[in-house]
């Protein structure tokens, strides 16, 4: 039996997908929402330290489930392996209603001006496609402000000299400052730095309906017992479906968009929660799967007129795979600094964001999410021991004694870095399974060592009696900050979609979530996916002409 | 840091009194463990109280972690069966070979002497139960390790807080 066509199909809940639903539902377009996870709610917060989003060693608390979604990894060695959604190195973010915003640490950072213009400001960096968005952040910037009203974020960024201007201050205040930031404020003030409260999709106050943060110490990776964290699926989601006009379809796994003759979008094949094949007819088509699963739709969706995958005449489909390099310091102080306030990051700098000497880029710093017992054992430095006495006398004396801090590193964007689709391996469906090879930039990994020791010295101004660095090695990079895949550009033999994030060559298919970030910012990357899926959608609506887009 | 009122509670599920204990005072044929045989319990947990070993706080042993180690290995790390039956064998070789004697007969230092030669010799096998004694150890009890939140304890991290639906603690915020 056929399914009744409707305006516009969304493949993916997360973080674009949940904003583009919503938009267009309360513009009056008929929506169908595909999402390959479950709806999970306050209710099903389980707070088990070893299954959630970040520790997964008993599988990924919040999807993809290990049976059913296996990919294909290349390592630097050119070894091939077949892993579970939950194993190291499968760079995922989550499949549930929400996406990744469901478990997320709920970082709310707006990219810099800079961040838009890399390749303006540093200059072609060679080995590397680093490029200009074709926006700038004051077309985002109402956007942001939409995402930041919307959804909902706490915190001040007033301290923070170096940010984009913004018309309107955040909706509510910052949480308390915890021990930590209590102690590294001053650090950073003596410095000569800026810090400031760090912007968080994250209730302070009673908003939206929902209460403040009871301040638990299972954050990041963990859905809110509360309700408290800001996510699609407790904002625009509800939304989009009192609207009537959207419908969600859960546990539906999209394998193709389906194209008509003349090379459009005709609608999407996917299998249902009982693993029927259905094919859901539709005007156009929103591809928000994150930018790995993206990248997999349109390259699955092969057809006469696109043999390589839809968008993909080019081969850029799946290309600049990027997410963040995380540089860490570590210090150990002789007093006591763990005080059991979640989430635990809480203050941070952006003096180092832009304008390093010799360097493209940069990132922000900031103190850690509180680590569980658990996630600590891995920070013990080597010369404690990996185990016996000295490891457990580490645990013991250093627990409660220590903190890190940490930022996201701006990557420079590799070509080689990318997402294909396996020729052999399939998931439980027989869809074909992403495979993903590639690498970092050598300098990415320069400005990762010099962010450490910039986090190296703040930590001993704060009175660290010891401390140390961890730099990330050369591996791919994409993860939970997965982006680029998808490119948007003004020329269309160097990109995947335009700056609206609507495909080249096929004006009724849309990518918007974080495959089209040109570059990733110094910077947690949600509020950016949630600015461009306002902006995006905005475009839309606009375009849109009752049964297909306005040419 | 909020004074946490700690609750001693008896854990009632199967296997938790220690393996040593079992393996004394059972008789055969009544294997309270879901993968493991008898002997070889008792060697986990012998290896898990090198890897974390009791000194004025809790170690492996008595922390149930290899309650914890039965239970995920007959569950979500079934995959790695084989790896511990093998690798539990070539433990005991390896503690032949040195001291020539079971793992389970030897003094503490020997013990450690055969696990850091485990590590360079049998390193699959010797990262996955170092990975999974920690697991065990200062990860969530309800997996039937860390008991009576003994790891918790050492760290002073409160314990989870039990809560009923809706009943939340509302005033830390600034609402
Ligand atoms: C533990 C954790 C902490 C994080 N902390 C932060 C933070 O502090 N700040 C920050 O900015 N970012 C954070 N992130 C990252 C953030 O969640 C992502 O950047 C964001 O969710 C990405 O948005 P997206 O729309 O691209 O994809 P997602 O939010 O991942 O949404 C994609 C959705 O598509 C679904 N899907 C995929 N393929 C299919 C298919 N074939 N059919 C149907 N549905 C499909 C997926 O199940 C998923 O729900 C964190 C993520 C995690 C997991
Ligand atoms: S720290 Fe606050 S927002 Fe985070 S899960 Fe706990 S109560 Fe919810």
């Amino acid at each position: 039996m056929a399914l009744e066509r409707v305006n516009a199909v969304v493949v993916g809940s997360g973080a674009g997908g949940g904003i583009v639903a919503k938009e267009l539902a309360q513009a009056g377009l008929r929506v169908v929402l595909l999402e390959r996870g479950s709806w999970v709610t306050a209710y099903d917060c389980r707070k088990d330290d070893l299954r959630n989003q970040r520790t997964t060693v008993l599988g990924n608390a919040f999807g993809p489930d290990d049976e059913r979604h296996p990919r294909v990894v290349v390592d630097e060695s050119g070894r091939e392996r077949t892993l579970r959604a939950s194993e190291p190195g499968y760079h995922n973010n989550a499949g549930c209603v929400g996406g990744g915003t469901a478990s997320y640490g709920a970082m709310a950072w707006r990219f810099m001006e800079k961040d838009f213009r890399m390749r303006s400001t540093y200059g072609a960096v060679p080995g590397s496609t680093l490029e200009d968005w074709p926006l700038s952040y004051a077309d985002l910037e109402p956007y942001y402000e939409k995402a930041e009203w919307e959804i909902g974020v706490s915190g001040d960024d007033a301290g923070n000299v170096f940010r984009a201007p913004r018309r309107r201050p955040l909706p509510m205040p910052p949480l308390p400052p915890n021990r930590e930031c209590q102690v590294l404020r001053p650090a950073a003030l003596r410095l000569g730095l800026h810090p400031f409260d760090i912007p968080m999709l994250r209730n302070s106050v009673p908003y939206n309906g929902r209460p403040a943060c009871m301040r638990c110490r299972w954050c990041v990776g963990f859905a809110c017992e509360v309700d408290a964290k800001c996510g699609t699926q407790n904002t625009v989601i509800p939304a989009a479906l009192k609207t009537g006009n959207c419908e969600l379809r859960c546990d539906c796994v999209a394998g193709q968009v389906l194209l008509d003759e003349r090379g459009r979008a005709a609608g999407v094949a996917y299998f249902d929660a009982r693993g029927r094949y259905r094919e859901q007819p539709a005007d156009l088509v929103v591809v928000s799967c994150a930018a790995i699963e993206s990248a997999r739709l349109l390259l699955n969706s092969r057809s006469r007129l696109f043999p390589k995958g839809l968008g993909n005449r080019h081969d850029w489909v799946g290309r600049n795979l990027q997410g963040h390099t995380y540089p860490r310091a570590a210090g150990l102080f002789d007093f006591e600094l763990y005080d059991d306030q979640g989430p635990g990051a809480g203050i941070a700098v952006c003096d180092y964001n832009h304008g390093n000497p010799g360097l493209a880029g940069g990132g922000m710093l900031a103190n850690e999410f509180i680590r569980l017992p658990y996630q600590f054992v891995a920070q013990v430095p080597r010369s404690a021991g990996r185990w016996g006495r000295g490891h457990k006398e580490f645990m013991r004396k250093w627990y409660r004694r220590s903190m890190s801090v940490m930022g996201p590193v701006q990557e420079m964007p590799m070509f080689d870095s990318r997402v294909e689709v396996d020729p052999v391996v399939k998931d439980h469906w027989g869809i074909p399974v992403a495979r993903l090879s590639g690498g970092k930039h050598p300098h990415t990994l320069e400005v990762a060592r010099y962010m450490a020791g910039k986090a190296e010295a703040w930590l001993k101004e704060a009175g660290a009696i010891h401390t140390w660095t961890v730099v990330p090695g050369p591996g791919l990079s994409g993860g939970q900050h997965q982006a680029g895949t998808c490119r948007m550009g003004g020329d269309p033999r160097t990109s995947v979609v335009n700056r609206y994030c609507q495909v080249h060559d096929v004006d009724n298919v849309f990518v918007i979530d974080g495959s089209v970030h040109v570059t990733n910012g110094g910077f947690n990357p949600v509020l950016t996916i949630m600015a461009l899926a306002y902006y995006a959608s905005a475009h839309l609506v606009k375009t849109w002409k009752g049964t297909r887009m306005r040419s | 840091m909020s004074a946490s009122p700690w609750k001693r509670r008896r854990f009632l599920s199967a296997g938790v009194s220690s393996a040593a204990a079992t393996f004394s005072g059972c008789r055969r044929n009544q294997n309270p463990w879901r993968f493991f045989t008898l002997e070889e319990a008792f060697l986990v947990e012998q290896i898990c109280q090198q890897l974390i070993p009791a000194d004025q706080d809790a170690g492996g042993r008595e922390a149930g972690v290899v309650n914890y180690i039965d239970r995920q290995l007959a569950g979500f790390h079934s995959r790695q069966q084989n790896l511990y039956r093998r690798g539990l064998v070539r433990v005991d070789e390896i503690a032949r070979a040195m001291f020539q004697d079971r793992f389970t007969s030897l003094a503490s230092e020997r013990q450690v002497a055969v696990l850091e030669e485990a590590e360079t010799k049998e390193t699959a096998f010797f990262n996955a139960i170092l990975a999974h004694a920690m697991q065990g150890f200062y990860g969530d009890p309800r997996h039937g390790g860390n008991r009576d939140y003994a790891s918790w304890r050492m760290l002073g991290v409160p314990p989870r807080p039990v809560r009923g639906r809706q009943q939340y603690d509302l005033t830390r915020g600034r609402g």
